[in-house]
């Protein structure tokens, strides 16, 4: 304790009693506050740690991390055969991780995929700096996307040529949902104007026709649609790739959310803003390019965020019409005859890998929207 | 008059024709090239493969098939009911889990309340096509028949799907039953009495003992003098499977436990948001009054909270009905499921996209419909 002399008197400076502040008092008041909070506070401290004393039990303690390997490259699992149950086997992850990451796109030229995966993070990241919100922004966009698509593709400047039935894994993923959200975009926009277009009746309807039909119905079926339908609606002998097809699919789905998204930006801009750029005597594009659109785009982005990790998510079905993407590449290492049942360790990294993607995304739209929100309130 | 481009008129009505006709145009070629390829497959358009026999093995059904016997119409419909099944238990499961979720992330207690957001961040940001492979596999994982988990008399989980035991359903059950709609109903109009009487003089009678009464002694005594019959009947292991009690198959599980968890953790952020929507000072006049807090929530919160939660769940409650889909992708027979293998077999695609398509916005439909109804219902009345 100090004492501190002000003029002639001395006060003691005293610590508050522990019960007041500190981390005692805020255990009493947040954890033991009543006897029921007491009581679930107790049950879920056993609880939580049950749970974590196995998990490290079975995910560390007793985990096999890695299984031989004969000579022939023929894999021993009996290690993990003998721990089944009590101790996770990682050494299914270790034989796999590059299968499960790039698919069945050739072992030698798997550098192009992972530099594509990079792109990508990268491509993400400078979309979310504000500095970058502007015009050559799409710039941006449309290069790396090309240069992505070089990388993947091969066949010019003495990379090998890979064709897309060979892509798979994490790349895959990343393409549908990235392909997706870029081509859905301008058709999101335009769908959205063509449902507020009051002058246009006819118009208006078609959009909302297209909105609300799929809407209300699951993606499955679209993907179902693009991938049984798709080959009945071309002209005889043409046949396009079963990639592109799922991809249009995905495009189609996501520009009706997307479009109800923009709707809400649009709708939240106040009319004046309107007014003042038909007072200018701007044309109806000039309104929508100079004043309405800027506005409108930036202040859903939080909600296009939460729409693009929902299409991230869902890029996985297309597993079910036979696309060869992070999941599918998961399911087909675990039919192998040698790592069959040890599914729960698999599916934990691919959850680990989305969760990743997902959330810092997330955390990304909550940051923005907190910011947004501070400049509305001031 | 004269016509002019600078008319907005003349030039709304030119873009109209021009963006319909293109569109039209569109839709005309794309339809011509399915005929011509129809044709050329010999795919015979229109609904006549309904009435023909179905012979697709079904391992769920809620009414009578048999693959020899019924037709593509009937194990379509079962497709159906199997859909609506796992979509009405999920709904109300995830919104009774939600709920709980969101009060639970709202509680003064710091470790429930973070427990409650850990769940809720990690379920959202794995897709949940991957969860209900995750729970499959652990289903899957269980022993088989012969050495099942036994955790209470009756209570069977292998790998063939968990055995309960189940009620043998006899007349003084049916009874029993239309006693306690009875009670129930009574019940209501006994409330109902209680709320004028509390206009009237601001005493409120108790309506507890007379629920009790009509709703749980009344069907109990019905019961009684039937003579009381209970009966149940247990699973029991013959060779490799069991026999007999109630069974809930491994993909039903699979796909239940998987939407529940999933759509619960949305339904809790809906509650939550709903329930901080209500100003504090709500909270504090409620209190004020000498309400307790179990009334305050009840009378005063969650009418309130209730109006910024209905919008929001019918589109996740949409959203389940649409996720239930994904049962194809774990062999759970949805209606998804059975007209992709009817297609397969036809080759009747087209009929079969449009009749899952019309099965989901039906769904759709009526869900929103209820939830408009019941959102109109608690509506904020003005003046």
């Amino acid at each position: 304790m100090s004492s501190t002399t002000i003029g002639t008197s001395t006060a003691t400076r005293t610590q508050p009693p522990l019960l007041v502040a500190g981390p005692l008092a805020w255990m009493r008041a947040n954890l033991f506050n009543s006897w029921l909070s007491t009581a679930v506070t107790l049950a879920l401290i056993y609880i939580i740690a049950r749970a974590a004393i196995g998990f490290i039990d079975w995910a560390f303690i007793h985990a096999v991390w890695s299984v031989p390997k004969s000579a022939q490259g023929v894999i021993d699992p009996s290690d993990c055969r003998n721990m089944k149950g009590v101790g996770a086997c990682w050494a299914v992850i270790g034989d796999k991780w590059r299968f499960i990451l790039f698919g069945r796109y050739p072992f030698d030229e798997q550098w192009r995929a992972g530099i594509c995966i990079a792109l990508f993070i990268a491509l993400f990241v400078v979309s979310a700096m504000r500095r970058f919100w502007r015009k050559e922004l799409a710039l941006i966009w449309i290069a790396t996307l090309f240069v992505i698509g070089v990388l993947m593709w091969g066949g010019v400047l003495g990379l090998a040529f890979v064709p897309q039935d060979s892509w798979g894994g994490l790349p895959m993923t990343l393409i549908l949902a990235t392909f997706g959200l870029a081509l859905a975009f301008p058709l999101a926009v335009f769908v959205a104007l063509g449902r507020r277009a009051t002058t246009l009746p006819a118009v208006r309807y078609l959009c909302i026709v297209y909105i609300e039909l799929v809407r209300g119905v699951p993606l499955i079926s679209v993907l179902f649609m693009a991938s049984v339908m798709f080959p009945l609606f071309m002209p005889v002998g043409l046949n396009p790739d079963k990639l592109l097809r799922a991809q249009l699919g995905i495009i189609l789905f996501g520009a009706a959310y997307l479009a109800e998204v923009i709707r809400g930006g649009l709708q939240a801009l106040p009319k004046g803003q309107y007014e003042a750029a038909d007072a200018l005597g701007l044309t109806f594009w000039q309104k929508m390019r100079l004043v309405v659109l800027p506005q409108a785009l930036r202040m859903v982005i939080p909600p296009m965020v939460n729409n693009f990790i929902g299409s991230f998510k869902d890029t996985s079905l297309v597993l079910i019409i036979g696309i060869f993407d992070l999941l599918t590449a998961a399911k087909v290492a675990l039919a192998e005859p040698v790592w069959q049942g040890y599914s729960t360790e698999v599916y934990l990294v691919l959850a680990i890998i989305y969760f990743v993607f997902c959330y810092s995304m997330s955390r990304y739209s909550r940051g923005l929207e907190a910011e947004f929100g501070r400049s509305v309130r001031r | 008059m004269e016509l002019s481009w600078s008319d907005p008129r003349l030039r709304a009505l030119v873009w109209q024709i021009v963006i319909v006709g293109g569109i039209a145009g569109l839709i005309w070629y794309l339809v011509a090239n399915t005929m011509n390829n129809l044709q050329v497959r010999r795919i015979a358009t229109g609904f006549g493969f309904l009435d023909r026999v179905a012979g697709i093995p079904i391992g769920e059904h809620s009414i009578e098939y048999d693959p020899a016997v019924h037709s593509y119409g009937r194990a379509i419909w079962i497709g159906v009911l199997n859909t609506l099944r796992v979509s009405v238990v999920g709904i109300i499961l995830s919104t009774i889990l939600g709920t709980l979720v969101g009060i639970a992330r709202l509680s003064k207690n710091w470790l429930l309340s973070r427990l409650a957001a850990v769940y809720v961040e990690t379920i959202r940001d794995i897709p949940l096509l991957l969860q209900l492979f995750f729970w499959y596999a652990i289903v899957q994982g269980l022993p088989a028949p012969r050495a099942s988990l036994h955790p209470v008399e009756g209570v069977f989980l292998s790998n063939r799907g968990i055995k309960l035991p189940l009620l043998q359903w006899q007349d003084a059950h049916s009874w029993a039953f239309a006693a306690f709609i009875l009670g129930w109903i009574g019940t209501a109009s006994w409330a109902r009495m209680a709320t004028r009487k509390q206009e009237a003089t601001g005493i409120r009678p108790r309506v507890w003992p007379a629920g009790l009464a009509l709703m749980i002694a009344f069907p109990a005594l019905v019961w009684a003098a039937l003579g009381a019959p209970f009966a149940l009947e247990m699973p029991v292991l013959r060779g490799f499977n069991f026999v007999g009690g109630l069974t809930i198959s491994p993909e039903y599980g699979a796909l239940t436990i998987g939407l529940v968890l999933y759509t619960a953790s949305y339904t809790a952020e809906i509650v939550r948001s709903g329930i901080l929507s209500v100003a504090t000072g709500q909270w504090e006049a409620a209190g004020a009054l000498g309400l307790r807090p179990g009334s305050v929530m009840r009378l005063i919160v969650l009418p309130q909270a209730l109006r910024v939660i209905i919008p929001p769940m019918t589109s996740t409650y949409l959203s389940l009905a649409k996720n239930s889909s994904l049962a194809v992708a774990i062999g759970y027979q949805d209606v998804v499921s059975i007209i992709n293998t009817v297609l397969n077999q036809t080759g009747q695609a087209v009929e079969g996209i449009a009749m899952i398509m019309l099965v989901y916005l039906t769904i759709s439909l009526s869900i929103s419909l209820f939830m408009n109804w019941y959102n109109a219902r608690i509506a904020l009345v003005e003046r």
